[in-house]
């Protein structure tokens, strides 16, 4: 018992350093950030905050940025929920196939499309608005929603359609009043997903705009005169509160959406060496935060060479997907 | 209203799922659908209510044709095996939703919701979602909404396949009770004979996407037209041998001879199929004239006040098996050599196309 909540400890601590780490920061200045290695900080400042909070550049970046999030969340629902049920219960001809090119937008590197937009949404004066980055997104996180409500939709069985076509609702009605409640948290991970996808996406929003967003506005604290570190660490801070709150609001359902990938490969969460039960995910989390220790740690005690530190970190993941 | 089903058929991707059929049920009738899995209940059900369209033929009800008309417009009501409800409505709203839909005054729903649910014992329950309720409960939610509803056609699934055994006796009784005030027509789907026998009413036995036989259940189950409708109609499964009838003798494939009597008397010589259900197949002789087949023993199922008796006859075990139902406890050792009686006057006999070529006259039920 003691030994599971020392492993479980030591995770959780893996979790949260970076964090910490990031909160300290943003609470120091650039002299004790770059001058010496404080747990906490000793000249404890709230400047890098008042400045996010006092300078139009900065805040209108956080309003410009939830404004497109906003919208290419809502753009993509409203487009997913009808294609979605489309593919849950109708069959026509190459279905299957359109639904899995459908996915393959999504596997494509954002890079790809950037200048493509550009150069469209020059043409038609869309450049630099806050539509421009909502409908690019749309390209990757339409598809997303619509496998993720497809699969939420299917587990609702066909008979409650019939039945409410039966008591004489019209399609629309029923999928309003009946249908939509029911699949309520599916829809409530859609939007989850999208949210996180456009409010972290960085090389379309530099390409499509002039540098409005918040995330283009961050690199703007490295310049010619160095970084300024305690600003960056702030907006860092920032930016993570609305994820968090997006976060506790559909907590309850994203474990079912994470679920849906099992569909494709079942599996059973398995008890490992620390004691708790883990999945595949959670080894590959285990496996990636771990590794990016190794790699500081070889930095900070070896040198800059990370050719050995790497074979270590595949080492360490053989290691956490047999083991743990 | 009155339903007509005129030459309907129903063809998915090559394979027949119904072939066929003309079928008129009349308005207040309790009407059972009757047949193995996979015999086409469910489709004619959905061909009846509109959810699926025929490939051929045509649904009128009152004389009106609705073959293509939309399920909305039509004043139809189905309960399912699997209990159906809207998870995210009250009882109450689950109830009441199809009036809601068609915009009825608050006083009448409520008015309606509250009979529907005193008729199914629900009252108590309104305020609850359906997911909170016991399977029994939810499945009688899905009928009180039928009930409110007051439709013209009522479409039962199997909808006490889901339920044990104590529940769907309750139920099953209740439900003849339940819909004979509505003056709808009552469809019942069911695999089982026994029940079709309880709901009485007519039954249409059918197998393999055809009716094989329409028309009061009790003269379905005694007076079968085919070898078809009589195995369709029998639960445990009828008892069928070949017989050769020469002369004033009877011979069975295992060489059982035995004197053609009661209403093997009559037939002409030839080839001949005959059905026994298995409560007049018996271990002990009835009278005189009944045919003896030796036999041994294969298996005893024993239900507490019925066994089933398993036995095979002939040289090799399988060339003729026979079930036996007999009341009251019997145990009787596998293997054991036994004699099986046949009353010649309580089977049916098929000529060899398997129309029915004599049955018992006096059913003496």
């Amino acid at each position: 018992m003691i030994a599971r909540r020392v492993v479980l400890g030591l995770y959780l601590a893996q979790l949260v350093l970076p964090i910490y780490w990031l909160i300290t920061l943003s609470l120091k200045t650039n002299r004790e950030i770059i001058g010496a290695m404080t747990l906490l900080p000793q000249e404890l400042t709230f400047e890098n905050y008042y400045t996010i909070f006092s300078q139009p550049s900065w805040y209108n970046g956080y309003l410009y940025s939830i404004s497109y999030v906003v919208l290419n969340t809502i753009i993509s629902l409203v487009i997913a929920l009808p294609a979605a049920y489309a593919f849950s219960r109708y069959r026509f001809l190459g279905d299957k196939h359109l639904f899995f090119w459908l996915l393959s937008n999504r596997m494509a590197p954002p890079a790809v499309f950037a200048l493509p937009f550009f150069n469209l949404y020059s043409a038609i004066g869309l450049f630099d608005s806050i539509w421009a980055v909502a409908l690019a997104h749309c390209l990757f996180n339409v598809p997303l929603a619509i496998w993720i409500l497809e699969g939420f939709m299917s587990g609702v069985p066909r008979e409650i359609d019939e039945t409410a076509r039966l008591d004489g609702y019209s399609l629309p009605r029923f999928f309003f009043r009946i249908f939509m409640p029911l699949i309520a948290s599916g829809i409530g991970v859609s939007a989850f997903f999208c949210f996180m996808f456009s409010w972290v996406e960085l090389l379309l929003v530099r390409t499509l705009t002039n540098s409005k967003a918040i995330s283009a506005i961050m690199t703007q604290t490295v310049s010619s005169a160095g970084t300024d570190w305690g600003l960056l660490a702030a907006a860092g801070v920032l930016t993570i509160i609305p994820g968090a709150l997006v976060i506790w609001f559909v907590r309850n359902y994203i474990a079912k959406g994470f679920a849906l990938i099992a569909l494709w490969k079942p599996e059973r969460a398995r008890v490992g060496v620390l004691g708790i039960p883990t999945t595949r995910g959670d080894r590959l989390f285990i496996t990636l935060l771990g590794s990016a220790f190794i790699n500081l740690a070889w930095l900070g005690l070896v040198g800059p060479d990370l050719g050995w530190a790497l074979a270590l970190c595949l080492v360490y993941a053989l290691a956490v997907f047999r083991l743990v | 209203m009155s339903l007509h089903l005129e030459r309907i058929s129903l063809t998915v991707g090559g394979s027949h799922h119904i072939d066929d059929v003309s079928l008129t049920l009349e308005r207040g009738t309790i009407n059972v659908l009757l047949g193995p899995t996979l015999a086409g209940k469910t489709s004619l059900m959905r061909l009846m209510a509109g959810l699926d369209r025929p490939t051929s033929g045509r649904v009128l009800a009152d004389g009106v044709d609705v073959t293509g008309c939309k399920v909305e417009a039509r004043n139809v009501a189905m309960v399912y095996q699997q209990f159906i409800n809207y998870p995210t409505l009250s009882v109450y709203e689950n109830i009441a939703s199809p009036l809601r839909v068609q915009r009825r005054p608050k006083d009448e729903i409520d008015r309606k919701v509250r009979a529907a649910a005193a008729l199914l014992r629900l009252e108590s329950h309104l305020d609850r979602t359906p997911l909170q309720l016991s399977g029994g409960q939810q499945q009688r939610c899905a009928i009180a909404r039928a009930v409110a509803k007051e439709a013209d056609l009522v479409l039962l699934d199997e909808p006490l396949a889901n339920l044990d055994y104590k529940l769907r006796e309750e139920l099953r009784e209740e439900l003849p009770r339940i819909f004979a005030a509505t003056g709808a027509i009552f469809v019942y789907a069911t695999t089982e004979p026994t029940e079709a026998l309880l709901l009485g009413g007519s039954t249409a036995t059918l197998s393999e996407g055809r009716l094989v036989q329409f028309g009061p259940t009790a003269e379905v189950y005694h007076r079968p037209r085919s070898l078809r409708a009589a195995a369709t109609f029998s639960d445990p499964p009828l008892n069928v041998a070949t017989i050769e009838k020469r002369g004033e003798a009877i011979h069975l494939p295992d060489g059982t001879r035995a004197p053609s009597s009661g209403l093997l008397a009559d037939l002409a010589d030839g080839r001949y199929r005959i059905g026994v259900r298995a409560h007049d197949l018996l271990l002990a002789r009835p009278n005189e004239g009944a045919i003896e087949i030796r036999g041994s023993v294969d298996v005893t199922e024993m239900t507490g006040s019925e066994s089933f008796v398993h036995v095979h006859t002939g040289a090799h075990a399988g060339d003729l098996r026979w079930v036996a139902l007999t009341p009251g406890v019997h145990e009787v050792v596998p293997g054991a050599s036994i004699g099986i009686f046949v009353d010649p006057k309580r089977l049916f006999v098929f000529a060899e196309d398997g129309q029915l070529a004599a049955g018992p006259v006096d059913t003496g039920y």
